[in-house]
């Protein structure tokens, strides 16, 4: 049976001190997103500052949804979704890009 | 027939990756208007970039630092109360809430310039742009108007966590609840990291 | 004996509550499973009024109802059949009543979230009723809401929208709860793939569920937003574009059709092996093409939209998936044809509608290779041979299937047996009439009649009177078989524990099952479950 209390098998109890390096690490990629906006100009900004977010998002991911604890399940469902959605976004693309 | 106790002190991980789940409905249900927004953008680059010159950088970046805020204050609540520091997590908990509540009124505030200039579904301001304009604003009311609504019901969510850890319904035994409201809290922060960028920063 | 069974079966009430609410407010998967059927039933049936409404109409074009009028009845037909009756359909029935039995669990991960899923069903069904009747006009549409008309019919789309997006919420909640309990209460030993391959298809569709149901969910906020405020995501004028929406709206229904076939195909492979004592062959491939068919058949959308002016590059790829996810199925059709070979064939009516549903499911699927094709598709788009197409798989397909597992499972449901031979007379005349019916409308749709209309060339005239007619012999069949269980309920012979020799695990404890399903939790050591055939 694989029923469990909270007690078992819950991820180890996070430490405030690592909580709050990862906030500033956050609000130090949020003060770089604005300054790559700001003074890079160029059309990578956008792709520099989606990357940005996607690393601030994998910080939030790992750090304070502790994903790094899950079922290996879990992540691999999480994988699994986000590549539904890129599915159905390349394949409206493949329409939308190509159109004459 | 089981006691109400004893239903809710079994299977965590099974509360958990129910959460988890839940968690990617919602993942596809903004992909959806993602989806929508990277078309009319590879449509109307233009356009969005005008719309999103003109809004205000500073209230974006200071509501986005608030939310992050207002994610640690939610992690440290959750520590809080598995290490059986109940006062501190509610302490945490109306922490999260408040900066909740700021993010809301920073939200109105900036929802509420763009009213007052015509510019809103329909609106005279709105009507006289280009096409990519009026895409470019629908996404944002809908967009930033479908957040703000998962961040409402956030904020009544982890009301009810403050009452429950008050009346110990949820302890350093039980915390799976509180967890969970954590999860959903982390994503709504999550689809503003990458809603801030989208309408903010791409000049 | 017989009062003893029903004393300690799960139809005793034993919360302290009475009468209805002892139903309404309880989390019991049977009782759930049990109330989700008889609402799909009943809603099934005012579908089948409609359609026969339909039916009358393009015998006499205008004679009974005008274009308005036939527009209406055509939408509600597709709204209630699918969102009210086959979409729902399986899982909520007999995956509630049966996924925990076949695993040796209680009931399910989350009763309380069953309920609310029941009663949101409950919720979104009477609310999309509510737009057929409140101020204001039905919706005309079509089931697919297609922009711009739905942005601008001043009919009730946007009561009917919120009915379907709330019964969203339910079959998410309802597949999030199946993958949940599939993971986390399988009785000692019942490894994955020790699992009946229903099981397997009702966690491949909650996936589906999950992971589908949100972009229509969000499709339909569209809508909403654009009819209420004007947000022209879809409208041409304001820069929009119509083909997204079919893009949102079909990336959903798509997969919904899979949501609709998995779990029927589930049923048939539980009945093809009981019912020609053997095991089922190849039941990892069996258990395998089911998360094949649902992977695949997240990507193959676009084939609804070949003549929607998608460019030719997305066209080329839809087809391609589309021919793909044949595959898998067609892994399903061998494999229970193989179990059938050399068996030791008890023709009962679940074998019965099991064997019609094969036999059904394979022209429709044979028939959307057809229409998966590019060139042919330019052709038979929008006409009646898609109506046919999805007919078969649907109503010959899955509903065949809930009629198989109807009579499978009713003697385990309700403590009774049916009377075989009426079961059978109604299986004839309904498959008979499901002939008549369809299979003309692929001839009127190869010529060219084309659909969602009220009215027709003279050309067409003979073949709509056949379909016609193959539609009131149709439901004199359905009636049949009916009344058939209907009685049964009342006056049905006891029904022992196993009337069929079955082997998974709801065949070891009474019909009706207790509450809690097992006096003792079940330990799963013998081979009954290992996969293999002899």
């Amino acid at each position: 049976m694989h029923l469990n209390t909270s007690r078992e098998n819950a991820p180890r109890i996070a430490q405030p001190g690592t909580l709050v390096i990862v906030w500033a690490a956050l609000i130090g990629l949020l003060g770089l997103t604005i300054a790559v906006a700001k003074l890079h100009v160029t059309s990578w900004s956008v792709v520099l500052n989606l990357l940005i977010a996607t690393g601030k998002a994998a910080l939030v991911l790992v750090f304070f949804m502790h994903l790094r604890s899950e079922s290996r399940f879990v992540k691999v469902m999480l994988g699994v979704t986000v590549a539904a959605l890129t599915v159905i976004i390349i394949l409206t693309f493949s329409d939308v890009w190509f159109r004459r | 027939m089981t006691t109400k106790r004893n239903e809710e002190s079994i299977d965590y991980t099974g509360k958990k990756i129910g959460m988890w789940f839940f968690l990617f409905t919602e993942f596809l249900f903004f992909g959806g208007v993602f989806l929508l927004y990277s078309i009319y953008r590879y449509r109307f680059p233009a356009d969005f970039h005008q719309g999103a010159g003109e809004e205000n950088l500073v209230l974006g970046s200071v509501n986005t630092g608030v939310l992050l805020t207002s994610s640690l204050l939610m992690a440290l609540a959750v520590a809080a109360l598995r290490r059986g520091r109940s006062r501190l997590s509610i302490a945490f908990q109306a922490g999260t809430i408040s900066l909740g509540a700021v993010f809301l009124v920073i939200k109105g505030f900036e929802w509420g310039a763009k009213i007052a200039k015509g510019i809103y579904p329909n609106g005279p301001a709105l009507l006289r742009m280009s096409n990519g304009g009026i895409l470019f604003f629908g996404l944002y009311y809908t967009m930033t108007g479908l957040h703000a609504l998962h961040v409402a019901i956030g904020l009544v969510l982890i009301g009810f966590m403050v009452r429950d850890t008050r009346r110990k319904v949820i302890d350093e035994r039980n915390f799976a609840r509180l967890e969970n409201t954590g999860l959903y809290w982390h994503f709504v922060d999550i689809v503003w990291i990458y809603l801030f960028p989208l309408f903010y920063l791409i000049t | 004996m017989t009062e003893q069974k029903l004393e300690s079966s799960f139809y005793k009430n034993e919360d302290g509550r009475r009468g209805v609410a002892a139903w309404l407010m309880s989390t019991d998967h049977k009782r759930i499973g049990l109330m989700y059927l008889g609402a799909l039933l009943s809603f099934f049936s005012v579908g089948v009024l409609i359609g026969l409404l339909m039916r009358l109409n393009l015998i006499s074009p205008g004679r009974f109802m005008n274009a308005q009028t036939y527009n209406e009845l055509f939408t509600m037909h597709g709204l209630i059949q699918i969102f009210l009756f086959i979409i729902p359909g399986i899982p909520v029935a007999f995956g509630n009543f049966f996924l925990p039995i076949l695993i040796g669990a209680r009931d399910m991960a989350f009763p309380r979230l069953n309920r609310l899923s029941w009663w949101l069903y409950l919720t979104g069904a009477f609310i999309i009723l509510l737009s057929f009747f409140i101020e204001g006009k039905p919706p005309d549409t079509g089931w697919t809401f297609y922009a711009p008309y739905s942005i601008r019919t001043p009919t009730n789309i946007g009561v009917a929208v919120l009915g379907v997006f709330v019964l969203g919420f339910s079959s998410i909640l309802t597949g999030l709860n199946f993958v949940v309990t599939t993971h986390r209460l399988r009785a000692p030993g019942m490894g994955w793939f020790r699992m009946p391959a229903f099981v397997w298809t009702l966690y491949a569709t909650g996936w589906v569920q999950m992971l589908a149901t949100p972009v229509l969910a969000i499709t339909l906020v569209f809508i909403i937003l654009s009819r209420t405020f004007g947000i022209g995501f879809f409208d041409p004028a304001r820069g929009g574009d119509p083909i997204l929406f079919e893009h949102l709206f079909w990336a959903y229904s798509h997969p919904a059709v899979y949501i609709m076939l998995l779990p029927a195909m589930g049923i048939i492979s539980e009945i093809i092996p009981v019912f020609s004592r053997r095991k089922l062959y190849g039941y990892v491939a069996v258990c395998l093409s089911a998360l094949g068919i649902a992977i695949i058949g997240y990507a193959v959308w676009g084939h609804h939209m070949f003549t929607s002016g998608m460019s030719d590059t997305a066209r080329v790829i839809f087809s391609f998936l589309t021919f793909l996810v044949a595959v898998p199925s067609g892994v399903k059709v061998f494999n229970w044809l193989s179990t059938l070979y050399k068996g030791s064939i008890s023709l009962d009516a679940p074998l019965v509608f099991a064997l019609s549903f094969i036999f059904l499911f394979s022209i429709g699927g044979l028939t959307g290779l057809v229409i998966g094709s590019l060139a042919p598709n330019l052709h038979v788009h929008g006409t009646y041979f898609i109506v046919a197409h999805f007919h078969y798989v649907m109503f010959g397909g899955a509903g065949f299937a809930i009629l198989a597992g109807l009579h499978y499972w009713f003697p385990k449901m309700f403590g009774r047996m049916y009377n075989e031979r009426r079961a059978k007379i109604g299986w004839l005349i309904l498959f008979i009439g499901f002939q008549f019916l369809y299979f003309s409308m692929f001839l009127l749709g190869y010529n060219g009649m084309p659909r969602r209309y009220f009215d027709y060339p003279p050309q067409f005239r003979p073949l709509n009177i056949v379909s016609t007619i193959g539609s009131w012999i149709l439901v004199t069949g359905l009636i049949i078989i009916f009344s058939n269980l209907i009685r049964s309920l009342f006056k049905g012979e006891k029904a022992p524990r196993d009337p069929w020799g079955g082997r998974s695990l709801e065949w070891r404890i009474p019909s009706p099952p207790p509450r809690g399903n097992f006096k003792k939790m079940p330990v799963i050591t013998d081979k009954s479950h290992d996969d293999e055939a002899e």
